[in-house]
């Protein structure tokens, strides 16, 4: 019966997509919504189902220079400007430089009495000026089923709908209708039966009493979409869908070394540190000084000119820097250069996808290259394992991604297995530190070992791990026949060695002076001894010279009474002889 | 009797300030809202004029607007359904849509006859 708006439909041109300038809907649905066709938007209650179609139509017109026609069945204008003026945006504004414009539709049940037939030619018409009042290439109608409560004749209803949306498809206009969803169904009336295209659902749940906003494409004729249900946030800047989703295996891998902050510890990392881009995870109990390693590499990230991100679930940044600045690590300055930033709140002020998606929007906003996540254990709190480990899967893969190197402290409780309570995150992790607090003799003492270091030559050591006024400090633990010993055990161990080579070295000291005193006994000796026998040897000399002169004297005078009585001479050659003898002897001592 | 003929009407009403023309007490005013002559249209502007015959005779005014030519006004009464006619006076305003072809209903909308 209406024939002015009955034009000549054109031919399909395969699936253009309309971007909508949601941050991350165009996304994960590759491209925004189908151009010049009808998009269904579905939801409960507080969905975000206005706001979304709201936002379409605002970046349409400021992104895309694309004007809108909003057309409102359940707030007035005034309304709608309010409401938006809370995410920063004028309608008013848009509305005066002819770029949106407001219809606001208001049907009152019991002013209305139908007496026969009716068609809607009416709203087609409104829609038809707002839209030829700016050259509308978007329209959104909010929500549709106000027409069902408010006018009677569910059939007719039926048809002019239809007729409709065949209408804004003939008219080339990209529509984003809401709906509210149905007990069991997508819309309470069935709408999803006429908008056929592409159909998305929104959802707004309530887990351990936080909220979390959920998005779904439950539909989109001839084209791929992601199947997941992606989260999403209203912030000041409007909504924000969260593409965030196991992005696979296919990311670099760097050679690139990162030090740690902590020179001995590199020195346990093959002397280099970690790999650029991978992620370590730093377990360990309370009070082990997980937070300190975590500060230290993000002191050396800042040092190298590197941007740190630290995102903190259980200390204000006030806190980590004062901390910090307790045991020498100054934090502040890289903060104040713009270098290091923090980002704080409690687990449970949102949801693990909201937590997710904010530390995405942090890391894409700062763009960092280490990232802090001080503690994931805390995210326990607000998920369950295998939420809360498809959620630091996804981070991880996303931090590879960007290669940013990424640090993940956890809290281990004391009870449990220290290596197999870790969220079931550490088989994603490149480097597992582990920092123990060993507990003997009365006293607490912090051990590090390296669990694992993908592609490093680590060492199997452990090492004491102590904090002092400039830092984090490691020490060879104590490993001898004592087994290993730590803390004051180390040192007692250490001081009775000293005592114990003090007294070697006194004993040996005395034993060669003994040495030396024995020599010099002996040599004394041997000289006296020398003394003697020269001494004897002189005097027995000196008795044979004489008996010698004796016998000289004897043979002389016997010589001579021989003579005097004329002897023979043989006893003259006996004599001879035994002068030659004693001449042999007196030589042999002269030597 | 007095009815302005279809598609005469140019005035440029608001929907607010209903047109009271001085003197006539219980005047009903009556604004009938088309989108070009349609079947449905023409058997509404009927229906309308025999019941105003019937019951009103004398103290009614009707006037047509056909959205077709004047689509900005669909706005002010907050039409939708065409056809729609609006009761402006007596206050208060009331609606009925269709095409006026059950009398009963269209006069328990217009309060002639108690509901």
């Amino acid at each position: 019966m209406v024939t002015h708006s009955r034009r000549p439909r054109s031919k399909p041109i395969g699936l253009q997509k309309e971007p909508t300038g949601i941050s991350g809907f165009d996304e994960i649905t590759r491209g925004g919504v189908p151009k010049g066709r009808p998009t269904l938007i579905c939801g409960g209650a507080g969905a975000g189902k206005t706001l979304f179609a709201m936002e379409f139509l605002v970046r349409g017109a400021t992104l895309f220079n694309e004007p809108g026609v909003f057309m409102s069945f359940e707030e007035s204008e005034e309304e709608l400007a309010t409401n938006v003026a809370s995410l920063g945006v004028d309608l008013n504004e848009l509305i005066a430089d002819k770029k949106l414009v407001l219809d606001y539709v208001f049907i009152e049940r019991s002013e209305i009495e139908e007496t026969g037939d009716y068609d809607l030619e009416g709203l087609f018409l409104r829609l038809e000026v707002a839209i030829n009042l700016v050259g509308a290439k978007r329209v959104v109608l909010d929500t549709l089923e106000t027409l069902f409560s408010g006018l009677p004749n569910e059939a007719t209803i039926r048809a002019e709908l239809r007729r409709l949306f065949r209408w804004l498809k003939d008219k080339g206009l990209t529509a984003v209708i809401t709906c509210e969803r149905g007990e069991g169904t997508l819309t309470r009336y069935g709408l999803e039966e006429y908008v056929a295209d592409c159909v998305i659902l929104l959802d707004h749940r309530v887990n351990n009493q936080i909220s979390t906003r959920r998005m779904r494409i439950v539909k989109y004729r001839g084209t791929s979409h992601g199947t997941n249900e992606y989260p999403f946030f209203i912030d000041e800047k409007g909504f924000s869908v969260l593409p965030i989703t196991s992005l696979g295996l296919t990311h670099t891998a760097p050679t690139e070394r990162v030090s740690s902050g902590i020179k001995r510890l590199d020195t346990m990392l093959g002397g280099k540190g970690f790999y650029r881009a991978s992620s370590i995870l730093v377990s360990g109990t309370a009070g082990t000084g997980k937070s300190t390693l975590a500060a230290h590499f993000v002191e050396a990230a800042c040092r190298r000119g590197d941007r740190a991100l630290f995102f903190a679930f259980e200390e204000s940044q006030d806190q980590i820097i004062r901390n910090m600045h307790s045991i020498g690590i100054d934090l502040e300055r890289f903060v104040k250069k713009g270098l290091l930033a923090f980002h704080n709140a409690r687990p449970a002020a949102w949801g693990l996808e909201v937590h997710l998606a904010m530390i995405h929007k942090e890391i894409v906003d700062f763009d960092p290259q280490v990232v802090v996540v001080d503690p994931i254990t805390n995210f326990l709190a607000i998920g369950d394992d295998v939420e809360t480990k498809s959620m630091l899967t996804r981070l991880i893969d996303f931090l590879k991604v960007r290669q940013i190197t990424g640090m993940f402290t956890s809290l281990t409780s004391s009870g449990h297995d220290i290596e197999d309570s870790e969220v079931g995150v550490s088989s994603l992790m490149d480097a597992w530190l582990l920092v123990k607090s060993i507990e003997s003799n009365g006293e607490r003492n912090r051990g590090l070992y390296v669990l694992k270091a993908r592609g490093i030559a680590h060492s199997n050591q452990v090492r004491e791990f102590v904090l002092t006024d400039h830092g984090i400090e490691l020490i060879d633990a104590y490993i001898g026949a004592e087994g290993v010993l730590m803390g004051s055990a180390r040192s007692s161990q250490i001081a009775r060695e000293k005592v114990a080579d003090v007294d070697l070295r006194l004993t040996t000291a005395h034993k060669e002076r003994e040495l030396r005193r024995n020599q010099e006994l002996y040599e004394a000796q041997l000289v006296a001894l020398r003394g003697q026998y020269e001494a004897e040897r002189e005097a027995i000399l000196r008795e044979l010279d004489d008996e010698k002169a004796r016998l000289a004297m004897a043979t002389a005078q016997r010589g001579e009474i021989a003579r005097l009585r004329r002897a023979d001479n043989n006893d003259n050659s006996d004599f001879r002889i035994q002068e030659n003898g004693a001449k042999k002897a007196r030589k042999g001592t002269v030597r | 009797m007095k009815t302005t003929p279809r598609k005469s009407s140019r005035r440029a009403t608001n929907g607010h300030a209903p047109q009271v023309e001085s003197g006539e007490p219980n005047r009903w005013n009556l604004r009938l809202y088309v989108a070009g002559q349609t079947p449905r249209s023409l058997t509404a502007f009927n229906n309308l004029k025999g019941i105003c015959e019937e019951y009103l005779k004398g103290k009614y005014h009707i006037e047509v607007i056909d959205l077709m030519e004047n689509p900005t006004l669909a706005r002010g009464d907050q039409i939708l359904a065409i056809p729609t006619l609006v009761r402006k006076l007596p206050q208060p305003i009331r609606k009925i849509i269709g095409d006026l072809s059950n009398t009963e209903r269209v006069l328990v909308g217009l309060d002639i006859q108690p509901r």
